[in-house]
């Protein structure tokens, strides 16, 4: 009796806000749906971890040590699953679109600047910055990568700022551009593409971004190698493994893992709201820059490009290419952007991990 | 709160050639793309 009356007294103030933080996550994973394979189990982890004497503290500090602390396995597999989801098609159709996927990364630097202004360091700061990834496994790599003391705030931003997206993109597009830009139209020619393309294409990428980021190859090869096992048209069973059943089991393991980091001790504190803060700021600056890079082009080019299609640069696939075929739809219920915007959207899946590998090229050298 | 302009410009140049960085590197893959696509076209 004296043993359980003796837990109830190393109970902490701090302790109940982590449970509190856990149910507001689960409750946003379950009835909001925000993120829920990611969430749900961060919130229930996050509890776990806050208990008086935590017997569940140990083991997941373990799967921590040996999922992403070592190798960054985890956020790794994932990747390949990611890679396996994907297809490329529109973007191959038409491979300008990777512009605005770049334009899109500039709230990752922008950011970058911001948070050493608040005085984080350098591998710090970028690891906040890399919340503008808009890309979970990204954001977990690179902030291992830096030693970064702050991955459970980066995960809890990145992860729920993908799931605003909808809610956080919107007012910045319709501050950026006109009505008269929102109804531009935008014709779709869907030429085919070879499936020799489709092959080579993961190979190329991999080799051009290993040749510039050899401390990041593992990511974009990962995405890739998941690719190439989807296209090559003789691995069908990998394939769909790689996208449920590896993909599904990763998930699981990567969000109660995260959990470990998210002790009172270590999640309680001011930087904390800073981050969220910095991270909303990285996904703000993400859509200016890719409306902008639109609203430029549109000065050079004789069939105008709808800019609101460069929004959907921001790697949170699909739901950023579904917000900018939505406000095309709400500005005339003709204007079918959508697949513009999903190549736009696999563009910033391709140039978030990129600027992942710049940023530890940058940072970490 | 303190601000930290030493650890701004420390900074700055990352953010630039992070950009160009990525400008040139994209530019690369679309021009590979562009290449793939006009080798393969009708096969």
């Amino acid at each position: 009796m004296e043993v359980l009356i003796q837990n109830l007294y190393d109970i902490t103030w701090q302790q109940m806000v982590m449970w509190v933080i856990g149910g507001v996550l689960i409750y946003l994973a379950i009835v909001k749906e925000m993120e829920p394979t990611l969430l749900l189990p961060m919130g229930f982890g996050a509890i776990l971890v806050n208990l008086p004497n935590s017997g569940a503290a140990a083991v997941i500090e373990h799967l921590f040590e040996i999922g992403i602390n070592q190798h960054e396995l985890f956020p790794l597999l994932l990747f390949i699953g990611i890679g396996a989801m994907i297809d490329f098609q529109p973007l191959l159709t038409n491979p300008k679109l990777m512009i605005f996927g770049a334009a899109a990364q500039f709230g990752i630097f922008f950011t970058l600047c911001m948070a050493s202004l608040f005085g984080f360091q350098l591998n710090d700061a970028a690891s906040i910055a890399i919340i503008g990834a808009a890309d979970g496994p990204t954001s977990i790599f690179v902030s291992q990568m830096l030693n970064s003391n702050y991955t459970a705030a980066i995960m809890v931003a990145a992860y729920s700022y993908m799931a605003l997206v909808p809610m956080v993109q919107p007012p910045i597009i319709k501050l950026c551009t006109t009505k008269a830009e929102r109804k531009i139209r935008m014709q779709y020619k869907g030429k085919p593409v070879s499936k020799r393309t489709k092959i080579l294409f993961p190979i190329v990428v991999t080799i051009i971004v290993g040749l510039v980021a050899p401390d990041a190859v593992v990511l974009i090869g990962f995405l890739m190698f998941g690719n190439l096992i989807r296209e090559c048209g003789v691995l069908n069973s990998l394939s769909e493994t790689a996208q449920n059943v590896l993909a599904n089991l990763i998930t699981i393991l990567l969000g109660i893992t995260i959990a470990s980091r998210m002790s009172a001790e270590e999640f309680l504190r001011f930087e904390t709201l800073l981050i969220m803060g910095l991270g909303l700021v990285a996904f703000i600056v993400d859509t200016f820059g890719g409306v902008m890079i639109a609203k430029i082009m549109n000065l050079f080019v004789k069939e105008k490009i709808n800019p609101m299609i460069g929004a959907a640069g921001i790697s949170a696939f699909p739901m950023s290419a579904r917000v900018v075929h939505k406000l095309g739809l709400e500005e005339d219920n003709q204007n079918f952007l959508l697949m513009h915007s999903i190549g736009v959207n696999v563009s910033g899946q391709i140039a978030s991990v990129i600027a992942g590998g710049l940023i530890l090229a940058l940072v970490g050298g | 709160m303190q601000l930290h302009v030493d650890y701004l410009m420390e900074a700055l140049p990352i953010m630039g050639n992070g950009m160009l960085g990525i400008f040139i590197v994209t530019g690369v893959i679309i021009a590979v793309v562009s290449l793939l696509n006009k080798l393969t076209e009708g096969k």
